[in-house]
């Protein structure tokens, strides 16, 4: 019972972290049909800045980890808007281009990164209360993956909120839906194109802070390696759909946590199976739109 | 209310020519809309009616001189265009589905005074449905939706493309009334298949013919003509003079 209960929160935690990165990717390929391959630039240039943010101020404190999520979650936005804004911009309808620059753009700010703060991971000071365990039902479950899934709740709450009660969430909603409707009644959707990226540029900012803390460290190739598993849980939640990735964040961390454990560390061959059967039996994923 | 009585245009259309992932759907299309009443787009299906529309929008790729009243157009986003007082009502509709009623509406608001009250008067049924989402709605609902969306805000020119396509002769008839209403106030280039409702809203007519502007005149000149009717748009509409009226002749596909 106890192994079943931490394989459940760790997976949730996991999928806390798969949902921040997946998030993004899903609006913004929902509202502007871009396979955005530099998602995970995003993440780890987040990583980065936080913890320096992060290790100027207060190596370790509570407050020192609040500025770095809130710097991660920033700097992500500023560096996706600006993708947007002088690289995607240009490129809309044309995927095939899009296709190179995004990864391009992935390859290149990893080799950015490398040469910034070298080719080692580097490892993180976060408070020591997250490095610790609480006991649930007999499970001890390290408490950083209560606060990634608290976080990634919160994030989950505010972008619904921000669709369901804002105009530019009004303009997102009804431009996933048909585009080039949106700009026949008079409204400037690149506006609405630039704020999506900002918007997932900056939950996968802050999610790269959030992974640091997961894993111990941040490097140069944290985003890369979580960015697969992202667009994995993106087309089984539903290109395009927010509740789709939520949900499928968690399925795919669940499964993938069950299948190392129980299955001998089959976990992320479980994950493409999972994905192989989805595309088979329901190409447009959990609750994407239908074609 | 002739075309030739008109001393202005509100659209000048020239030389236009579209295209469609590189194909060319209409070339050198040249016409204009007065300041007043509705002008129909005529032809068969498939001539570029809708294609026309989109072009003078800028929703589908396009070269030529657009002006609404004495501005060019031709080079701006569509956005733009529509800001500059261009109501757009598509074929099909194309409500948000996922979107409610209210929503749709809102989303279309230009202004921070919107003519809600026209919109209630005009189809007082959506009063009812603001919060049914638009997909569950039915096909002339929906209509009504799209309709109010263009009536909400002052515009200096409507774009209507086919409104009654697919709908009841019922509600053929309440959007024909709506559109009669809206036209007292906004001139409208509207694309229709129904020869009743021509006959009931159109001022002039334009016919296309093979992505060409074939004939231009006021309305009576081609609803008067049977040979005409027969040789642009397809349609037996001799029967309209011999006492057995088809109230409800469609140009054919």
């Amino acid at each position: 019972m106890s192994t079943i209960v931490l394989l459940l929160i760790t997976g949730f935690g996991l999928g806390a972290l798969y949902f921040l990165v997946a998030s993004g990717l899903s609006l913004i390929y929902g509202l502007m049909g871009v396979l955005n391959f530099a998602h995970g630039s995003f993440l780890t240039i987040g990583a980065f800045i936080g913890w320096e943010v992060a290790r100027r101020l207060s190596d370790g404190s509570w407050w020192a980890l609040a500025a770095a999520m809130l710097t991660g979650a920033v700097v992500g936005a500023i560096v996706a808007a600006a993708t947007e804004f002088f690289l995607i911009r240009r490129l809309y309808n044309r995927h095939i281009e899009q296709v190179l620059v995004t990864v391009g753009l992935a390859l290149a700010s990893v080799a950015l990164f490398e040469g910034i703060w070298g080719t080692d991971p580097t490892y993180v000071t976060s408070p020591s209360w997250l490095g610790q365990t609480s006991e649930i039902l007999g499970a001890r479950i390290p408490n950083n993956r209560f606060m990634l899934i608290v976080v990634a709740m919160l994030v989950l709450v505010a972008i619904v909120l921000f669709l369901k009660f804002t105009r530019y969430g009004l303009i997102i909603r009804a431009g996933v839906e048909n585009r080039l409707m949106v700009t026949a009644l008079g409204i400037d959707v690149r506006r609405a194109f630039t704020l999506v990226f900002a918007i997932g540029g900056a939950a996968a900012g802050l999610g790269g802070v959030l992974a640091s803390i997961y894993y111990g460290y941040v490097s140069a190739h944290i985003g890369g390696s979580l960015l697969i598993f992202a667009f994995i849980v993106t087309v089984i939640g539903g290109l395009g759909s927010l509740a789709g990735a939520a949900i499928a964040s968690v399925l795919v961390a669940v499964l993938q946590q069950f299948a190392n454990f129980y299955l001998g560390g089959t976990g992320d061959l479980a994950v493409v199976l999972a994905l192989a059967a989805v595309l088979l039996l329901r190409p447009r994923g959990l609750l994407g739109a239908k074609a | 209310m002739s075309a030739n009585l008109s001393t202005t245009n509100i659209l000048t259309v020239r030389n236009l020519y579209g295209r469609i992932e590189g194909q060319q759907v209409i070339e050198d299309v040249s016409f204009d809309v007065p300041n007043t009443g509705v002008t129909a787009l005529l032809g068969r299906n498939g001539v570029g009616k809708t294609s026309t529309i989109k072009s003078i929008l800028g929703l589908i790729d396009r070269s030529g001189e657009v002006t609404l009243d004495g501005r060019r157009v031709d080079r701006l986003p569509t956005h733009k265009v529509v800001q500059l007082g261009v109501g757009y009502v598509p074929e099909d509709r194309e409500v948000f589905g996922k979107l409610t009623v209210a929503e749709n509406l809102k989303l279309a608001e230009r202004s921070i005074h919107p003519n809600r009250a026209l919109v209630e008067e005009l189809f007082p049924d959506l009063v009812h449905r603001q919060a049914q989402l638009a997909g569950t709605l039915s096909g002339g609902q929906q209509q009504m939706v799209s309709l109010a969306r263009a009536l909400l805000n002052q515009n200096r020119l409507l774009l209507v493309d086919e409104p009654t396509k697919g709908l009841s002769p019922k509600i053929v008839g309440e959007v024909a009334q709506a559109l009669l209403a809206a036209a007292k106030t906004v001139p409208i280039l509207l694309v229709e298949q129904n020869l009743q409702v021509i006959r009931q809203l159109a001022d002039r007519v334009v016919i296309l013919s093979g992505g060409r502007v074939v004939f231009t005149g006021e309305a009576t000149e081609l609803l008067d003509d049977p040979e005409r009717i027969q040789r642009y748009l397809g349609v037996h509409s001799g029967s309209e003079h011999s006492g057995t009226e088809q109230t409800d002749a469609t140009v054919p596909a």
